[in-house]
């Protein structure tokens, strides 16, 4: 039997959850040792998949099927293709950056780093797995580790109201979804929940029309498509630094990759008919979002308003249904990922030392917390799409992909049009924070501000080196990813 | 009759877990003579260890396909899956019994307990309308006597004479009905009752129908027969509680599922769709009332109303898949209803109170408990990875599988309103501080066993169900 590679980076955080609940109630350390450990297995066992995933070849590979539930048709079966792969990466970095962020945290430590790898569990579960009755079901694992870890952890005034708007809205869209992969799997007649199998069907045309809006909406409201996107910004705003960081950078994007997998390759007749619609949301996505980004003073809610209207970029990469685009969506969730997740985690560094967040009492950060700024600034010209970082990159394609898409309807290069323009405004308001938080005179009282532990530096120079070495060699994202949107593309045919 | 055979040997397999109840209920109320006081206690080791001896030989025992005592029962698969769900809720209750102080000691009530399950295994596998109604009041008249039984406490002794008013009442109605029933097809058994309902007026049968239903639903606290609950569930002893909200409300399923598929399937496309709108009606009224609630228990009867509405759900697909996950529903709300009751047992010993306040700084002063009651909370909530999520799953997709997709998404915006009740105990356990958060709570031996076999059948029902669900649906076989 070959190793079970996607398995032991799907438990290995699972286990040292465990292994931490199992600590004796006092220890301190113990539980963030344990937890790196874990999320560090994960992470190079994710890199070792990146860099063994065979490119020519392409389609799922690293696969494992294990019957689970025989009677209804479901197996553990997991398995990933160039996409996949892409995003396993993802999440090995950000939950290994997001323990070493939280190394500061003192309060229930074992409760605090168990919760988080189990969220972290939950991601790449949803993330590997081919079979849409336990992809569902570590869908919705995240959610009761993320509410207790808002609520118990996250900032006061808020987490009780933000974590609760936040699980209910992502479950409500979840269950709304599972209807719609109930409705699937009695209509396929095959009696499996397997997505290899069913993506070979062609269900009736009128059945994927009725169905395709519930499924793909009640993923993508944990994409935060507009208008189901508010409970975003607050509960990112509420909760504590690592779960804003893996929320934003991979949870948004196992519902947008898994509203992909679904709604549009299960029912490609669906998404032919309705996305042509669908793409006015995700223009409200970017539109919108950064408009609000631009006049909101609450550093925290900025970076959250920012990562709505990202994921609109990726939703219409996947909106646009041809291959240009789906790159551009997949690469855009990689380095938006990468990009939240750095902001949000120089958001925590600066809140943790002046508990504010309201940029225009901030100032002169630069000074005190000099690698933070320099973070903030490689994550935000990632961000507004500056050539050299990989953002560039995702966005071009995604807006290429936009215009080559004016066969499905005619409005489609407008809207690309559109969301180009709105990078203008990331710039804007990735500068403004920039200026308010860090340039500026320093508030005198901030002058001994402790400055960041080398923990902090080893996140950020991670997900930098990522960004920058992405943007620069493209080679090292490209191939991979086509080679998962192509596998994709040959099983609908060309479509 | 006349030809038949009287009395054959054989049959008294088919009741044998019955006739071991009776001979355990005897044998408990023996030692409790024999016992000097201090050391009653024992008598829930001696329930629930004779409890298990009867639970396995009900699954082992090899039990003879067909009806016995000329048709009055038939121990056919599922009724023995419902059975042996009655007794394991009855272990794990002897067991709770043992950690609530004002009952603990108490022999007479360690053989109520038994009589009351005796009567709901009878009930799960009567096939004859006689029958079934001497099950049922063997059953309720033991639990009214159960809810009252502590006769100092005034919330007790109310909540006993409402259950027994209200309890006569609907079982006085059901009565009327069964009487009807035998009036319209001149039997009492239920395949000459169906055979002959086919013959009969509609409307008559309809509101036989209709009558015997009221019965069934104050046992399942169904609306609009579910009044009785949040009085009841509050006054009662909490084991009592906790007895009443799982194994009475799973007897009262077991004999809605066998009745609605042998006694009124001529009835057809109508009684689904009452059934449908009951179901509805059923679990967004819980849930709603339940949002409000302050005090645990009376929360816990509203969700337990809840409840009964989603397992509606799967009786209102009347399918193969429909039946099955309703039996597997009720499983997984067997052992988890009885960890959450579990945990109120033993924080209201301690504080005295059973307000969702004062769960406040719990999972600072027992991890253990507070991961109980959260594991229950998430459970009945409907979230991954635990076995409530799992049992509504297969639930919905009964419904979706029989067309009613209404129905689903009507369950699906229950589900969410459920959670937010649920999510605002978990957040009082595990966010909330307390004055005495430092103080640990002791957790004796009995609780211990019963929080730990419940949180592993929580989360091992969560993921790895299809062992479990794979018994249950080919028991469900033998009715298809």
């Amino acid at each position: 039997m070959e190793f079970p590679v996607l398995s032991v980076i799907i438990f290995a955080p699972a286990v040292a959850a465990v292994l931490i609940l199992l600590l004796p109630k006092d220890r301190q350390t113990e539980p963030k040792v344990l937890a790196a450990a874990g999320s560090f297995i994960s992470f190079v066992l994710a890199i070792w998949i990146f860099l063994a995933y065979d490119r020519g070849a392409g389609g799922y590979q690293f696969v494992e099927k294990v019957p689970w539930f025989p009677a209804i048709g479901s197996s553990y079966h997991v398995g990933v293709n160039g996409m996949g792969v892409m995003l396993v990466l993802l999440n090995g970095i950000l939950l290994f950056c997001a323990v070493l962020i939280s190394w500061r945290i003192d309060e229930r430590p074992r409760e605090f780093f168990a919760l988080l790898l189990l969220m972290g569990v939950g991601v790449f579960g949803a993330f590997a797995l081919l079979d849409l009755l336990l992809l569902v079901l570590f869908y919705e694992l995240v959610l009761f580790p993320i509410y207790l870890l808002i609520v118990n952890w996250g900032w006061k005034p808020l987490r009780e109201y933000g974590a609760m708007k936040l699980t209910l809205y992502l479950l409500l869209g979840s269950l709304v979804a599972v209807v719609g992969i109930l409705a699937i799997f009695f209509t396929s007649g095959l009696g499996t929940f397997d997505m290899v199998e069913l993506e070979g069907v062609a269900l009736p045309v009128s059945f994927q029309r009725t169905w395709f809006l519930p499924i793909f909406l009640g993923f993508a409201v944990l994409a935060s498509i507009w208008p189901f996107y508010s409970w975003s910004p607050d509960g990112y705003a509420a909760a504590p630094t690592a779960v804003s960081m893996l929320h934003a950078g991979v949870l948004k994007n196992v519902g947008a990759f898994t509203a992909f997998r679904v709604a549009v390759l299960l029912l490609p007749e669906g998404a032919r008919f309705w996305m042509p619609y669908v793409v006015f949301l995700m223009v409200m996505n970017v539109v919108y979002a950064t408009f609000v980004a631009l006049v909101h003073t609450d550093f925290k809610y900025i970076i959250g308003f920012a990562s709505v209207a990202h994921l609109g970029v990726v939703l219409m990469g996947f909106a646009s249904l041809n291959e240009l685009g789906w790159s551009g969506a997949v690469t855009m969730m990689f380095a938006h990922g990468i990009i939240a997740a750095m902001t949000f985690a120089v958001v925590g560094m600066v809140y943790d030392r002046t508990h504010i967040r309201e940029i225009k009492q901030l100032g002169g950060m630069v000074q005190r917390l000099p690698w933070a700024a320099v973070g903030f600034i490689v994550a935000g010209l990632a961000s507004m799409g500056m050539p050299g970082f990989l953002g560039f990159i995702a966005e071009v394609q995604v807006f290429l992909g936009l215009w080559r898409a004016a066969d499905l309807a005619p409005w489609y290069p407008v809207i690309a049009i559109i969301s180009a323009v709105g990078i203008v405004g990331t710039a804007a308001y990735t500068l403004r924070a920039l200026q308010y938080v860090f340039l500026g005179k320093l508030n005198p009282k901030y002058a001994d501000l402790p400055g960041t532990s080398t923990l902090d530096k080893v996140a950020l120079v991670l997900m930098s080196a990522v960004l920058i070495l992405g943007g620069v060699f493209p080679f090292l994202v490209t191939p991979i990813v086509q080679s998962g949107v192509q596998s994709v593309l040959a099983l609908l045919g060309g479509a | 009759m006349g030809g038949e055979t009287v009395f054959n040997a054989i049959w008294l397999l088919t009741i044998l877990p019955e006739l071991l109840l009776l001979i355990l209920a005897l044998i408990v109320l023996g030692v409790d003579l024999a016992l000097p006081a201090e050391r009653k206690r024992s008598l829930g080791v001696w329930t629930a260890a004779g409890l298990v001896i009867v639970l396995l030989v009900s699954l082992l025992a090899p039990v003879p396909e067909e009806a016995a005592f000329g048709g009055l029962v038939r121990a056919d698969p599922l009724g023995r899956v419902f059975r042996a769900m009655f007794l394991l809720g009855g272990v794990l209750v002897a067991l709770m019994s043992m950690d609530f102080r004002p009952l603990r000691q108490d022999g007479p009530y360690y053989g109520m307990l038994l009589f009351s399950l005796l009567g709901m295994c009878l009930m799960a596998v009567a096939e004859n309308l006689v029958m079934l109604y001497v099950a049922m009041e063997l059953t309720s008249i033991s639990a009214y006597v159960l809810v009252g039984y502590l006769r100092e406490d005034t919330f007790s002794a109310e909540a006993g004479l409402k259950y027994m008013l209200f309890g006569a009442f609907t079982s006085a109605v059901m009565l009327y009905g069964l009487s009807l029933l035998f009036g319209l097809t001149g039997g009492t058994g239920y395949m000459e009752v169906a055979a002959a309902l086919r013959e009969a007026p509609f409307s008559l049968a309809m509101v036989g129908f209709l009558m015997v239903l009221v019965g069934f639903g104050f046992k399942v606290a169904m609306v609009p027969m579910h009044f009785w609950t949040p009085d009841v569930y509050q006054g009662a002893p909490t084991p009592v509680t906790a007895f009443i909200s799982v194994a009475s409300k799973a007897a009262g399923f077991a004999v809605m599922l066998r009745a609605f598929r042998f006694i009124f399937p001529s009835l057809g496309g109508e009684w689904v769709a009452l059934m449908v709108a009951i179901s509805a009606v059923t679990m967004t009224l819980g849930n709603i009332f339940a949002v409000w609630q302050k005090n645990i228990k009376r929360m816990l009867a509203y969700s337990s109303v809840a409840q009964a509405g989603y397992i509606l759900i799967g009786v209102a697909a009347a399918s193969r898949l429909g039946i099955a996950a309703a039996a597997f529903y009720l499983i997984i709300y067997t052992v988890t209803n009885i960890a959450a009751f579990a945990t109120v047992v033993l924080v209201s010993n301690l504080t005295g109170s059973e307000d969702i306040e004062s769960f406040a700084g719990l999972s600072r002063r027992s991890k253990f408990l507070a991961w109980g009651l959260m594991l229950a909370l998430f459970s009945l909530g409907g979230v991954p990875p635990f076995a409530g999520f799992i049992g509504k799953l297969i639930l919905f997709a009964g419904a979706v599988q029989s067309g009613l997709i209404a129905l689903v998404v009507i369950g699906v915006l229950n589900v969410i309103v459920s959670l937010y009740y649920y999510l605002n105990v978990a957040k009082v356990v595990f966010e909330r501080r307390s004055e005495e958060e430092e103080e640990p709570v002791p957790i004796p031996v009995p609780s211990r066993w019963v929080l730990g076999f419940t949180m592993a059948a929580i989360v091992i029902l969560g993921v790895l169900a299809a062992p479990v669900f794979n018994w249950v649906w080919r028991a469900s076989g033998a009715w298809f």
